[in-house]
């Protein structure tokens, strides 16, 4: 009963001018209280979520993309700058969203259980970490030994050049580690690929001897940035330093610049997907993912069909590294773990694998649980820890409380739980996927007779 | 001439022969049942026939070609299109996307025109979208494209089968038991269609059938099987009175009697 009432009233507010109002309010309280309380997780959490009730509620096409636009491009970053842990958060929400949907082309649509995914972004990481640093120079040096004052080895700009470069070589690697590995179905390639997920992490620890590739498990640093243009720093400096409350240096700029290119991949990203999902290439895949056998049977080459959902998912993922890359500065084998591919693939299925909101959701709210919940609910231990407060009842002091307690630190158990809980209540995700209807001239007939 | 020529076809198992130096020759344009008991080979054949299994010895001609080592989607490529025994439908795509997959190896689609949806594109998912229709209706299936195929009764599922496999354009059409399950009149309807299948589109149907009623209803050409041989071969009426294929049918139960009484 209440879930039909409840059912009612957002039926009821999803008619007319009531959405418009309703976004429109959503997003202007959350702006306003994140200006009003810049430090408040809470109302970044309002702000955030007003993306997702412009896309749940019934409203214009042009409205949504105008407003989508407004709050990406204009809120989302002036936000950001105001209070430079938002644009983080931002910055990891698209990047995770962005390896999420390469992830779910793979997952999602043709069914491949990878988990190794993250390797292909250690691959477009680590290309232009060693292009963008001085890296080339120290071939001969051990980590740590290399003289002072060497020069790079190309310009910064050649980053724009080398996210297409990593898409290439992404997609090389993806298909060259697929060749052999997608003979393999299920569990089987599941855990082929988690181990070449391990290989490259591996690799990328190793290959500072003999020559000196990958510094080893001290990364590689500095990496070079494109070179920021200096209006755009000052332009962002004359519209906004009043609401953001300070100049803006170039540093934040950065941060603001990457955002903006992550947003860019995934505009891609959707687009990419969206136009093969509804293509004899999408719908082999979707195929292949129901049932092999039969969609070899009706002449769906699967072994081509699977390489070709590898190398695509593959590509997006080397463009995001190079991002990474670029973005962090610098690079360690320690960010390509084998937890942050089962992260992005607990994203995949959080959100409905195969579905584009339901991913881009999924990976909004696990990176905001493990950044602001996880992190929030750390802090506020801490403080607790240090005052004299005591549980009431069983009189436990919390200062006694164990520091392995920490919410922090219980980042897997949350990909664990989120796996588990999702697969019993919701196995096809918050937000699942839908075929396409299409308009049928028998379908019209039907409505006529 | 013969469309489809298998020689002496052998499959193994281990140390199990399911299908042992079989050799059929079917005629284009004609439709041919294999008929046997329950685990005489006939299925494996078929997948033999299909790529699905790869046979130890003998040869398959298609179209006077060779399928050996050929993968199941290049043999589909020749021509062969089939269906399952137990229905192997995409279920979660709808209706017309199942249609569509069928259509695979005949859209000339290239990515970048995928991507741009360049108008060569576009004209090609708009008519394959209007094939399939046809396609729909052919079968007897209407106004339920944007179904998903797991929400389709039984017999709309075999029929959704059958317009994915014809939507290949097929020169032959292997069924593997189409109408189990079926009651009398959806027996009849599906008869009907495949007769209807031959005669419009000129394509040959191999089927795999227990139903005895569509087997001597439609079949020009039988073949019997029985523990992996090919025991028989004829019209209806040849085979109706072979005396080894009642032999295979009814001999078989009264010798598992006997054995049965011996244990007691």
């Amino acid at each position: 009963m209440v879930t039909s009432f409840s059912q009612n009233i957002l039926k009821r507010l999803d008619q007319g001018i009531c959405p418009y109002i309703l976004v429109l309010f959503h997003m202007t309280m959350g702006s306003l209280l994140v200006y009003l309380y810049p430090r408040s997780n809470l109302a970044f959490l309002v702000l955030i979520t007003s993306f997702f009730s412009l896309y749940y509620f019934n409203t214009h096409r042009l409205f949504k993309l105008a407003t989508g636009v407004i709050l990406t491009l204009l809120i989302f970053p002036v936000v950001g700058v105001r209070n430079i842990f938002y644009l983080e958060v931002i910055f990891q929400i698209s990047v995770f969203s962005a390896l999420a949907l390469g992830l779910n082309i793979v997952v999602g649509f043709a069914g491949l259980l990878d988990l190794g995914y993250v390797a292909f972004y250690a691959v477009g990481a680590y290309l232009w970490a060693f292009f963008g640093s001085q890296q080339y120079y120290i071939l001969h040096y051990a980590p740590g030994t290399q003289p002072s004052g060497l020069p790079f080895l190309l310009p910064g700009d050649a980053f724009y050049l080398f996210i297409f470069v990593a898409i290439l070589i992404a997609a090389l690697t993806g298909i060259l580690l697929g060749t052999p590995v997608l003979r393999l179905r299920g569990d089987y390639l599941a855990i082929v690929t988690l181990g070449f997920g391990e290989v490259i992490r591996v690799l990328a620890n190793n290959l500072d001897k003999p020559l000196n590739f990958t510094n080893g498990p001290q990364g590689i640093t500095p990496i070079q940035r494109p070179t920021m243009p200096h209006f755009a720093v000052d332009s962002f400096n004359a519209l906004f330093s009043n609401i953001v409350g300070h100049r803006v240096s170039a540093a934040d700029m950065y941060n603001v610049m990457f955002y903006f290119f992550a947003l860019i991949v995934i505009v891609v990203i959707v687009f990419v997907t969206r136009r093969l999902d509804d293509s004899k290439i999408g719908r082999a895949w979707t195929a292949i993912r129901e049932d092999e056998t039969a969609a070899i049977a009706m002449g769906v080459p699967l072994v081509k069909m699977k390489l070709a959902a590898f190398a695509v998912g593959a590509s997006f993922a080397g463009a995001m590294g190079v991002l990474l890359a670029g973005s962090r500065t610098f690079i360690s084998p320690e960010s390509f773990s084998f937890m942050q591919s089962i992260g992005v693939l607990s994203m995949v299925i959080l959100g409905g694998s195969g579905s584009i909101p339901g991913v881009i959701l999924g990976a909004a709210t696990v990176t905001i649980l493990n950044l602001q919940v996880l992190q929030g609910l750390s802090l506020y231990l801490s403080q607790l820890r240090q005052s004299d407060a005591v549980i009431p009842i069983i009189h436990f002091a919390w200062a006694n409380l164990s520091t392995q307690l920490d919410p922090a630190k219980y980042q897997r158990m949350l990909f664990g739980l989120i796996l588990v809980l999702m697969m019993i209540f919701r196995p096809a995700g918050l937000i699942p996927s839908k075929r396409r209807k299409r308009e049928l001239s028998s379908e019209a007939n039907v409505i006529e007779e | 001439m013969a469309l489809l020529e298998t020689i002496d076809v052998v499959k193994r198992f281990g140390g199990l022969t399911a299908v042992n130096k079989v050799a059929i020759s079917i005629e284009k344009g004609k439709i041919v049942s294999i008929i046997g008991p329950n685990g005489a080979g006939k299925t494996t054949f078929f997948n033999s026939m299909t790529g699905i299994y790869h046979p130890e010895e003998g040869k398959i001609l298609f179209n006077d070609r060779p399928l050996h080592g050929l993968r199941p989607d290049q043999i589909a490529a020749r021509g062969i299109s089939r269906t399952f025994q137990n229905i192997r439908l995409f279920a979660n795509m709808t209706v017309i996307e199942n249609i569509l997959v069928g259509m695979h190896i005949h859209l000339k689609q290239s990515p970048l025109q995928t991507l741009l949806h360049l108008p060569t594109f576009k004209n090609e998912e708009r008519d394959s979208e209007k094939r399939a229709e046809e396609l729909m209706l052919y079968v007897g299936l209407k106004g339920i494209g944007n179904e998903l195929a797991k929400n389709l009764p039984y017999g709309g599922q075999r029929r959704l089968e059958i317009a994915r496999a014809l939507a290949a354009d097929p020169l032959m059409l292997l069924l593997d038991e189409p109408a189990a399950g079926m009651n009398p009149q959806e027996t009849e309807d599906v008869t009907r269609l495949f007769r209807h299948i031959r005669d419009d589109k000129g394509i040959t149907i191999l089927l795999i059938e227990h139903d005895m009623r569509v087997v001597m209803n439609i079949s020009e050409m039988i073949y019997v099987m029985d523990h992996g041989e090919k025991i028989a071969e004829g019209t209806p009426a040849q085979i109706r009175s072979d005396s080894r294929v009642i032999e295979a049918y009814l001999g078989r139960g009264a010798v598992a009697g006997q054995h049965e009484e011996k244990i007691k």
